[in-house]
């Protein structure tokens, strides 16, 4: 390549700052007692902990899995710190009782925490490690009955909700890290929209991962009631450091009739140094249900950061003409790794699903498709579209797909369409020829091949993920 | 005045594989000049030589663009300063609409002369008039850039990004090839309506029916990697019916 391509550095993470305030913190290591101790610290209902210890005596006799395509040294659970909270005297009144440490953090990232700013529209619920400090909005939502809060605050309030949908989509057997979060989770998002209500704005929660050696396991649970509908964004960043941190978090949807939930990331974790040091592992299990007829469940994500990503944000369509879709851009560049993907499951009829997945490949990055499309017996009339596209900048990156298709039932439609390409000197060559520097010439092509997914988020979002997009590929050409 | 391009025994390799061997020409303001020659002789080398193409590395010699040193500036910094190729094979650009690509590249092309961004709306205004000399409506803007498009389409859209920037040294690489008579027709209506007496076009074809609509000044023949002969218009109609054989002693290379 050109030399004006090579000579182009690749700009620092600029969200790797570290805020330096007190916490409550355990010591590092995992057992029954460090489970009791966090939930006694959030007051917790007997039916939690013993739901925690329940899947944690599962987790005991789980293994780690190895079958993503993707490579790590191998994780020491007794060395991660399970708990790490801000200190604060007592429980927060309101968004000024924040610690002003805090707070500055949040304006760093650019985050709406202050009342001028949530006049822009957004409610937002922020994750400091293991709480959450603050939800915005919350008054003006719960005049139209909705619950927009922490987990921990759910669990107090609300704890008949918590109950009765807690682990009903991912329950705290399904996976090694989804029993490991159903075992420590310390807080995390909770949203309930009651029946036939629109929620009027973007609900959204930014989470930061700041001590050190510490895993970040949070719980989100959304519910749309019958006829309900919300949009929800989830952004996230974390410092840089040297050892690695695991992020194991776990989101359950869950759509009734007639209800309709959107779930947007722009995923911006530490994604390590160019030689592959640090960075977060982001092993994440998400998943949705439609849970009665005509249900819909959205997920778009933009996944540019973390050293590991290994998800599969997943649809069960269980209500007759429910709708799941899944729109992902997943980037890797360095010594980045990715697996994602998705997994419809089809039970009801007439179940529709879309997948559009956009893997973009630099530097030495990996970047694996994996998904699933099963249709159950059934799912008379099911449909499924895939389109899978990925594409390649530099030689020494790699894309993968991995396909797999379950079909019982003969009526079934399903339909997959993959694409490999090569950002090409050519093309690069077309758009400078035309006036563009290099970099702008990679952004319009990268942006251009990933319109599909971008034209499903929240307009800010959007804006956003582009620049995302341009900053996390800076220098991959050469 | 100083040519609009200047260029001296110009030479320039793939590799080990040296394609021009020695090129000289000299391109005054006003003028048009026809390159014709055949196939793997070195003509759309030429092109992107001067356009900056990293994959060919100039050896020797020198092109002088308004008594600047071309071979010194990145690709975009040409295109900058006002030089435009027509590519042989435009490129797909999928998922990026023609109108905010064009855009884009006026107005990159703008700040580099320090002049203001134009804003969509304005910009709509512009395209409108540059649509008419292509004889497009509106729609082929919110097309994906070339992607889907016909060979006639994306000759037509290269004409249309040449009159929305106005480049001072226009290059056409066989944007005449596979065109009916009709495209033909407007691509050289296009070309014609915007011939200037400050700007030039060195044009690259195979025919002598494009030469019937654009008169070119000069016609030059290139053959392996070199300007073989030089005349007038009447050199295009010679080479209609002799062919190049007089010229290169050598039958038509099969590769293009
Ligand atoms: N990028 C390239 N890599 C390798 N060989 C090339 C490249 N570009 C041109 N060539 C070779 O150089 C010669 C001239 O090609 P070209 O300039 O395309 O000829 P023309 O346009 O006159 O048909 C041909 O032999 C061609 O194969
Ligand atoms: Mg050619």
């Amino acid at each position: 390549m050109s030399e004006s391509v090579e000579t182009l550095v690749n700009r620092e993470y600029k969200w790797g700052f570290v805020t330096d305030i007190e916490a409550d913190t355990l010591p590092p290591g995992l057992n029954e007692d460090v489970i009791r101790a966090i939930s006694a610290k959030k007051q917790e209902p007997a039916f939690l902990l013993e739901w925690r210890l329940k899947a944690y005596r599962g987790w005991l006799k789980m293994t780690e899995p190895h079958w993503p395509n993707v490579q790590y040294p191998s994780i020491d659970y007794q060395k991660i710190v399970y708990y790490s909270a801000p200190r604060t005297q007592k429980p927060l009144g309101s968004l000024d009782e924040v610690d002003p440490k805090i707070r500055e953090t949040y304006d760093k990232l650019g985050i709406p925490l202050t009342e001028q700013k949530i006049l822009s529209g957004v409610a937002v619920d922020a994750v400091f490690d293991s709480v959450s400090v603050g939800t915005t909005y919350k008054k003006h939502l719960a005049e139209m009955g909705i619950i927009f809060c922490s987990f921990s605050e759910a669990v107090r309030e609300h704890p008949e909700l918590v109950q009765k949908y807690l682990g009903t989509v991912v329950p705290g057997s399904d996976n090694f890290f989804a029993a490991l979060n159903s075992a420590v989770f310390s807080d995390g998002s909770f949203v309930y929209v009651p029946k036939g209500v629109r929620c009027p704005m973007d609900l959204s929660t930014y989470f930061r991962i700041n001590a050190q050696n510490t895993g970040q396991f949070e719980r989100t649970l959304i519910i749309a009631d019958e006829g309900a509908s919300v949009s929800y964004l989830e952004g996230c960043t974390a410092p840089r450091r040297d050892e690695n941190q695991l992020h194991a978090a776990v989101v359950e949807l869950v759509a009734l009739e007639g209800a309709t939930i959107k779930y947007s990331t722009v995923q911006n974790w530490y994604a390590g140094d160019e030689d592959g040091k640090g960075g977060i592992y982001n092993f994440v299990t998400k998943r949705g249900k439609c849970a009665g007829p005509r249900a819909k469940i959205s997920w778009t994500q933009v996944e540019t950061g973390s050293a590991i990503t290994w998800k599969y944000p997943s649809v069960i369509l269980q209500g007759d003409d429910s709708v799941g879709e899944f729109y992902s851009v997943a980037v890797v560049n360095g010594r980045q790794q990715a697996d994602t993907g998705t997994k419809m499951v089809h039970l009801g009829r007439n179940t529709r699903s879309t997948i559009v997945s956009k893997g973009i490949s630099a530097g030495a990055g990996q970047n694996s498709y994996r998904g699933l499309v099963k249709v159950m017996p059934r799912a008379d009339g099911a449909r499924n579209y895939t389109q899978c596209d990925s594409m390649l900048i530099g030689n020494r990156c790699g894309a993968h797909t991995f396909p797999y298709i379950d079909v019982q039932n003969r009526t079934a439609a399903v339909e997959h369409e993959a694409s490999t390409s090569k950002i090409g000197e050519d093309q690069i060559f077309y758009l400078k020829q035309r006036g563009l520097n290099t970099e702008n010439a990679i952004s319009m092509i990268v942006n251009g091949f990933c319109k599909e997914v971008f034209r499903e988020l929240p307009m800010e979002f959007a804006v956003e993920a582009q620049k995302l997009l341009g900053i996390s590929l800076e220098g991959s050409v050469g | 005045m100083a040519p609009l391009l200047e260029i001296k025994d110009l030479h320039a390799s793939v590799g080990d594989k040296e394609i021009l061997k020695g090129i000289n020409l000299t391109v005054n303001a006003g003028e048009v000049h026809a390159i014709m020659g055949p196939n793997g002789s070195g003509k759309s080398t030429l092109a992107q030589v001067i356009a900056g193409h990293p994959a060919y590395t100039v050896t020797g010699g020198e092109i002088r663009y308004l008594d600047q040193d071309l071979t010194d500036m990145d690709p975009e910094e040409r295109a900058q300063a006002g030089v435009f190729l027509a590519f042989q094979y435009p490129v797909e650009i999928p998922g990026v609409t023609n109108a905010y690509f064009l855009r884009s590249a006026y107005n990159e092309i703008r700040k580099a002369r320090g002049l203001e961004e134009v804003d969509p709306i304005d910009f709509v205004d512009l395209l409108e008039e540059k649509l008419k000399v292509v004889e497009w409506g509106p729609d082929i803007m919110q097309r994906a850039v070339n992607s889907g498009f016909s060979g006639g389409e994306k000759k037509r859209n290269e004409i249309l990004q040449m009159a929305v920037l106005e480049p001072k040294l226009a290059l056409l690489d066989e944007t005449d090839s596979g065109l009916d008579i009709d495209a033909l027709r407007i691509v050289a209506n296009g070309v014609n309506a915007l011939k200037r007496p400050d700007n030039a076009y060195v044009v690259v074809t195979h025919y002598q029916r494009l030469l019937n609509h654009i008169v070119p000044d000069f016609v030059h023949v290139l053959a392996d990697g070199q300007i073989v002969k030089s005349g007038g218009k009447e050199l295009a109609l010679e080479l209609e019916s002799k062919g190049y054989e007089w010229l290169t002693g050598v039958a038509e290379a099969t590769a293009s």
